[in-house]
C-alpha cells in the first residue's frame, strides 16, 4: 500500500514508541491497542472529541497514571529505546526528562525566580550562579524574560494568565527535559496569549519533541508536524500534519476534522 | 458552525453550477453563430458576458468569505480552493466565446468561405469536454474528468493542422487571407476553450483525490 493510503504512518527512529498499549480503568477500558512512534524534535498534535483519550493517553508518557490506583496498563512505551513501564523505573528522573504543561496554569504561590528553579531546589542544587543562569535561559526560552526581569522576585501569582502559563513553561524547561507533553496549554487563555504560546511552541520545536492535546483544530493545524486522531479509545490515524489536514485517509477523521461529527 | 459552513458551500456549489451553465450556452450560441452565421446570436453572447463577469465576482467573493469565516479544511477546503480556479476558468472560456462572436460578426459580412478545418467536429468536441469537466464537477466524477484530459491531445492536434491548412490555402488564394486569419482565431480560441476544460477537469481530480495531476501525462482508457 502506498505511504499516503496508510492511516497509521510508521516513523523512522521514534523517540516514543508505544506498543499496544492498553489501559483500564477498572473495568472500563479507556486506550485500547494504541500502537505508534513519535518522532523527536517535532510538535505532535493529539485532537479527538472529549472522553476519547488524549489526556488518558499523554499521562502515561511521564507516568502521572500512577497516582490513579483503579488504572491499569498493559503494553510498552519505550522512550530512547527504554520501556517507562518498568516498575524499576525511577519515575521522579522519568518526570524530569518528560515536563508537563497543564491547561489551568499552576505556578507556585512562590517568587518568579523559585518557580523556575523550584526543580533543581528539589535536587538539591545551592549554586548561586547557576541558580540564576537557569532563571535567565529558562525564562528567555519561555519568551518572558523581558517582562518579568525586574520583578523576578515578586509573587509569581500577581502576573496574567498567559504569562503564568509562560512561566509553567519556563519551569518545566528550568531542569532540561527531552519531551515537553501539553495539556490544551491554551484553552485558557485569550486569543493573544494563545498566540504567544504558539509562537514559543513552534520555537521550542527542534530542541524538545512536544506532544500536544488541544480541542482546537486550526491550533493543532497551525502548530503540530505530526497529528494523531483518536476516538473512543483507539488511534484512528496518524501522520504528518499537512495531510491529515488536506486529506485523510480515514472517513472518521475526515468528520472530525470537518464537523461533519457529533 | 459546521453546519453554518456546510450551507455556504452548497451556496457556492448551486452558484458555480448555475454560472457554467451560463457559460456553456454562450459557447453553444458562439459556435452556432458562426455556422448560420447569424450576427443577433453574436450579438446575444456579447450582452450574455456581463453576466458571467458578475457571477465570476460573486463566487470569489464567496470562496474568500467562507476561507476567512470557517478555516476549512480537507474536503471543504479543496471545494473551495477548486471552485476558485474553476471559476477562473469559467469566466475566461466565457471570454473566448465572445472572441469567437466577434469573429463571427465579421465573417458573417464577407462571402462565405470553406473553414480551414473540421468546424463542426472541432467545436462538439470542445463543447463536449467543456460539458464533461462540468458534469465531473456536479457529480464530483474523476474518471471522467480523466477522459477530458486524454481528450485534449485531439483538440490540439486539429489546431496544429488547421495552421498547414491555412498556410497552404493562403498561398493558393491569398484574396480570402482576411477570412482564412479569422477563422484561424476561431479555432484558436477552441483550443483555448478546451485547455480551460481540461484546467477545470485537473481540479477536479485534485478535489476529490487530492492530487494535482497538472504538467503529467494522462493514461486513461475508455
Amino acid at each position: 500500500m502506498p505511504l499516503s493510503h496508510i492511516p497509521i504512518i510508521p516513523i523512522e527512529n521514534p523517540q516514543v514508541e508505544i506498543e499496544d498499549l492498553n489501559l483500564y480503568y477498572g473495568e472500563s477500558r479507556a486506550l485500547k491497542d494504541i500502537r505508534f512512534g513519535i518522532p523527536k524534535a517535532n510538535v505532535t498534535a493529539l485532537i479527538g472529541p472529549s472522553g476519547c483519550g488524549k489526556s488518558t493517553f499523554i499521562r502515561c508518557l511521564n507516568r502521572m497514571n500512577d497516582l490513579i490506583d483503579a488504572i491499569r496498563i498493559e503494553g510498552g512505551i519505550k522512550i530512547d529505546g527504554e520501556n517507562i513501564l518498568d516498575p524499576a523505573v525511577d519515575v521522579i528522573e522519568l518526570r524530569r526528562r518528560v515536563g508537563m504543561v497543564f491547561q489551568k496554569w499552576n505556578p507556585f504561590p512562590k517568587s518568579i525566580y523559585e518557580n523556575v528553579i523550584f526543580g533543581l531546589r528539589i535536587a538539591g542544587v545551592k549554586d548561586k550562579t547557576m541558580l540564576d543562569e537557569t532563571v535567565e535561559r529558562s525564562l528567555r526560552r519561555a519568551a518572558l524574560w523581558d517582562e518579568v526581569k525586574d520583578r523576578l522576585h515578586r509573587s509569581a501569582m500577581g502576573l496574567s494568565g498567559g504569562q503564568m502559563q509562560r512561566l509553567c513553561i519556563a519551569r518545566a524547561i528550568a531542569v532540561h527535559p527531552e519531551i515537553i507533553l501539553m495539556d490544551e496549554p491554551c484553552s485558557a487563555l485569550d486569543p493573544r496569549s494563545t498566540a504567544r504560546i504558539e509562537d514559543l511552541i513552534r520555537e521550542l520545536r527542534g530542541d524538545y519533541t512536544i506532544i500536544i492535546v488541544t480541542h482546537n483544530m486550526q491550533q493543532a493545524a497551525r502548530i503540530s508536524d505530526y497529528t494523531a486522531y483518536m476516538y473512543l479509545g483507539e488511534l484512528i490515524e496518524y501522520g504528518p500534519t499537512k495531510k491529515v489536514f488536506t486529506k485523510p485517509v480515514k472517513q472518521e477523521t475526515e468528520d472530525y476534522i470537518t464537523g461533519r461529527f457529533g | 458552525m459546521a453546519e453554518h459552513l456546510r450551507r455556504g458551500i452548497e451556496e457556492l456549489k448551486k452558484k458555480v453550477i448555475t454560472m457554467s451553465a451560463v457559460v456553456e450556452e454562450n459557447v453553444a450560441k458562439a459556435t452556432r453563430s458562426i455556422i448560420e452565421r447569424n450576427s443577433e446570436l453574436a450579438n446575444e453572447v456579447i450582452r450574455g458576458d456581463l453576466n458571467i463577469d458578475q457571477m465570476e465576482v460573486d463566487v470569489e467573493e464567496e470562496c474568500l468569505k467562507l476561507l476567512a469565516l470557517h478555516q476549512p479544511v480537507a474536503i471543504d477546503l479543496r471545494f473551495i480552493i477548486a471552485v476558485l480556479k474553476i471559476n477562473s476558468d469559467l469566466e475566461r472560456v466565457g471570454d473566448l466565446a465572445v472572441n469567437i462572436a466577434e469573429r463571427s460578426l465579421f465573417l458573417a459580412t464577407q462571402p462565405r468561405i470553406c473553414m480551414p478545418f473540421d468546424y463542426e467536429t472541432m467545436s462538439n468536441l470542445v463543447q463536449q469536454m467543456l460539458g464533461d469537466s462540468i458534469d465531473s464537477l456536479v457529480n464530483l466524477d474523476p474518471r471522467l474528468a480523466h477522459k477530458v484530459r486524454a481528450q485534449d491531445d485531439k483538440v490540439d492536434a486539429m489546431n496544429r493542422e488547421m495552421y498547414e491548412t491555412v498556410k497552404s490555402e493562403v498561398i493558393g488564394g491569398p484574396e480570402y487571407i482576411n477570412c482564412l486569419l479569422h477563422a484561424l482565431s476561431v479555432g484558436r480560441h477552441l483550443e483555448r476553450i478546451a485547455d480551460h476544460a481540461t484546467n477545470i477537469a485537473e481540479d477536479v481530480v485534485y478535489l476529490v483525490d487530492a492530487e494535482i495531476v497538472r504538467h503529467t501525462p494522462e493514461y486513461f482508457m475508455d
